[in-house]
């Protein structure tokens, strides 16, 4: 062996090896600081605003350092319990189909959901402005932006996701449990009522959760349909949503607006990271 | 209905129809997932037609997009997509796929949890954040050590294809500044479907080649990397796709205005522009309802049939990639 690394070309290919391999960890190590510098900033600077007062209060036009974005909060949040309420029914009953048929239109379906996942948000959103919006506002000039509207957006957006993982954790469901109800003479929807999806449950509220975390930052889809204000209204109008706010102050002139993006922006990720710790510790939870 | 099991339960009739009702309840929950795509489709072509019928071709063929003189041509936000794009995956690529190596082939098993679980925590954060990291971070800082000192330089000017990329307004906002936000926001994304590409590889391939003495790179270069090829490309494709369509991040940094130049047409990275997501977004508030909106909604069905046929294609390919390999 020593006789044979001595010649020359061994010794290159070990460096060529050597290379490679340090190109690969470079690279990975150059990514990760990059988005470590992002998120340190987001910190660093999101403290500032990031008291009590941001949560409590709405925008104060006169001095906007006492304002904050409760009614950003009250809108984001209700805005994902409207897109819930959409993306459950329809994907979790196409879910259960694509773990029970399994034919040339079930590929279908499951092949245009991963189609409709790849579809740019801000197209979805233009989709309910132009079936639900532009024609309303046509009749009522400068209505027609609602609450409901940005909460159908975000849930057509869910639906595939909620599919998927509806999907997935039923294939995990043991073949053996379906057999053994079906043997029993339960019927079909007993079967999956009872039995499966009990099983499954855990993994399927951890999925609606982490398509929750997914969409709840998106700004374009609600730019075209909640369009945004400055106070607490219905849903049934416009109202405003935490990624809209972080948009609006982001790109305003006064930098004491840009500073409360920031901390809006640190509010928003803390929102999606609870959403996607809860959903770890549910899976934890059930494996125990 | 070719459920598994058929019918097997012949024992109470009395069930049947709940069963029925219980396939057709899923059933319909399928058929209106299909019919989303369709509705998604048909009505952006419905709300778009006004435009379709006054403007034609000249949509996609003209420049000049001038709501006071009714002139709407999406050609400079289309070439401003595709370079935004391209420059993103030009400078995600070779990190992204790096990366994935680092991570499915060479990294010791302690570093690659962790590395994951950043990885999606990076992948789950909006784009309107990365937004405001881009206009307050980035653009500075390309303005201060890249553009200007560029600009400044006169060394640059005397490269031939350089001299033509170096320039442009070089006050901030910039192409330059969202290919880049870009690459970095596709980076996450594609080095975790690469990743799981190359782990889906059979581990007899790499101990094969090894066996026959081949050093690991050997291994990776000439026996992993080619039966990966596919899924890899399906992947950057998948990242293209993202860059694409993306919206809010874009807005913030690309300037949304026609470059500075006597055609208004530039291919200068510190020139301002536009990608077609961010005429919409930006437009919209303008727009009045009429062959304003319609128009704009023309911008939509553009990048739905787009971003459709670029997913359907990375996807294919994804999916054939992962059948080869078992």
């Amino acid at each position: 062996m020593s006789s044979l690394a001595r010649t020359p070309i061994l010794r290159q290919r070990r460096l060529a090896n050597g290379l490679f391999q340090s190109i690969c960890a470079v690279s990975a190590v150059v990514a990760m600081t990059i988005l470590g510098y992002i998120l340190w900033f987001l910190l660093r600077q999101g403290l500032e605003y990031f008291k009590p007062t941001l949560f409590i209060r709405l925008p104060d036009n006169v001095n906007p350092a006492l304002g904050g974005i409760k009614h950003s909060i009250i809108g984001s949040a209700g805005i994902l319990f409207i897109a819930l309420g959409i993306s459950l029914p329809v994907g979790i009953l196409s879910g259960i189909y694509q773990a029970e048929a399994r034919g040339k239109l079930s590929q279908s379906v499951r092949f245009l959901t991963d189609v409709l996942n790849g579809i740019p948000s801000i197209v979805i959103g233009l989709f309910v402005y132009a079936i639900w919006i532009l024609p309303y506002a046509l009749k009522h000039p400068g209505q027609g932006y609602s609450g409901l509207a940005g909460g159908a957006a975000l849930g057509i957006m869910m639906i595939p996701l909620v599919m998927r993982t509806t999907d997935e954790m039923l294939q995990l469901v043991p073949q053996s449990l379906w057999d053994a109800s079906l043997a029993l003479g339960t019927p079909r929807w007993r079967t999956m009522l009872l039995i499966i999806l009990p099983a499954a449950r855990n993994g399927i509220v951890t999925g609606v959760m982490l398509a929750l975390a997914r969409v709840a930052g998106e700004t374009a889809p609600l730019l075209f349909t909640v369009l945004g204000n400055e106070f607490e209204g219905p849903f049934t109008g416009p109202i405003d949503a935490l990624p809209l706010r972080l948009y609006k102050y982001a790109t305003s002139a006064d930098p004491v607006q840009n500073s409360i993006a920031w901390s809006t922006a640190l509010t928003l990720i803390l929102m999606i990271l609870t959403l996607s710790v809860i959903a770890r510790l549910i899976t934890r939870s059930g494996k125990k | 209905m070719n459920l598994p099991g058929g019918t097997i339960h012949g024992a109470g009739d009395r069930y049947n129809w709940r069963d029925s009702a219980y396939v057709s309840a899923i059933t319909i929950a399928s058929m209106v997932l299909m019919a989303l795509v369709l509705a998604i489709g048909s009505a952006l072509l419905w709300q778009s037609l006004p435009a379709i019928r006054t403007l034609g071709l000249g949509f996609i063929t003209s420049h000049e997009w001038d709501d006071a003189a009714g002139k709407y041509g999406s050609a400079a936000f289309l070439s401003g997509t595709l370079y935004s794009s391209l420059l993103a995956i030009l400078v995600s690529v070779p990190i992204s796929i790096c990366s994935a190596i680092f991570l499915a082939e060479i990294a010791p098993k302690w570093i690659r949890l962790p590395v994951t679980f950043i990885i999606e925590l990076l992948a789950a954060i909006p784009s309107v954040v990365y937004g405001l990291w881009g206009i307050f971070v980035l653009i500075p800082l390309l303005r201060d050590k890249v553009m200007t000192p560029a600009l400044a330089s006169p060394s640059i000017t005397k490269i031939p294809i350089v001299k033509s990329l170096f320039t442009g307004a070089g006050y901030g906002p910039s192409m330059l500044a969202a290919g880049l936000l870009l690459a970095i926001m596709i980076t996450p994304f594609i080095t975790a479907i690469c990743r799981d590409i190359l782990n889906a590889i059979p581990s007899m391939q790499r101990d094969a080649a090894a066996g026959m003495g081949c050093t690991q790179s050997e291994t990776i270069l000439k026996v992993v990397l080619p039966s990966a090829a596919p899924g890899l490309i399906g992947a950057v494709m998948l990242g293209f796709g993202r860059a694409f369509g993306e919206t809010m991040a874009v807005t913030m940094v690309i300037g949304n205005m026609t470059p500075n130049t006597p055609d208004g047409k530039s291919l200068g990275l510190f020139d301002p522009g536009y990608t077609i997501a961010s005429a919409m977004a930006n437009k919209f508030t303008e727009a009045t309802p009429g062959i304003a909106t319609a128009a704009l909604i023309e911008l939509g069905l553009v990048l739905f049939v787009t971003s459709m046929l670029i997913n359907f294609a990375a996807r294919s390919l994804v999916k054939v990639a992962m059948r080869r390999l078992g």
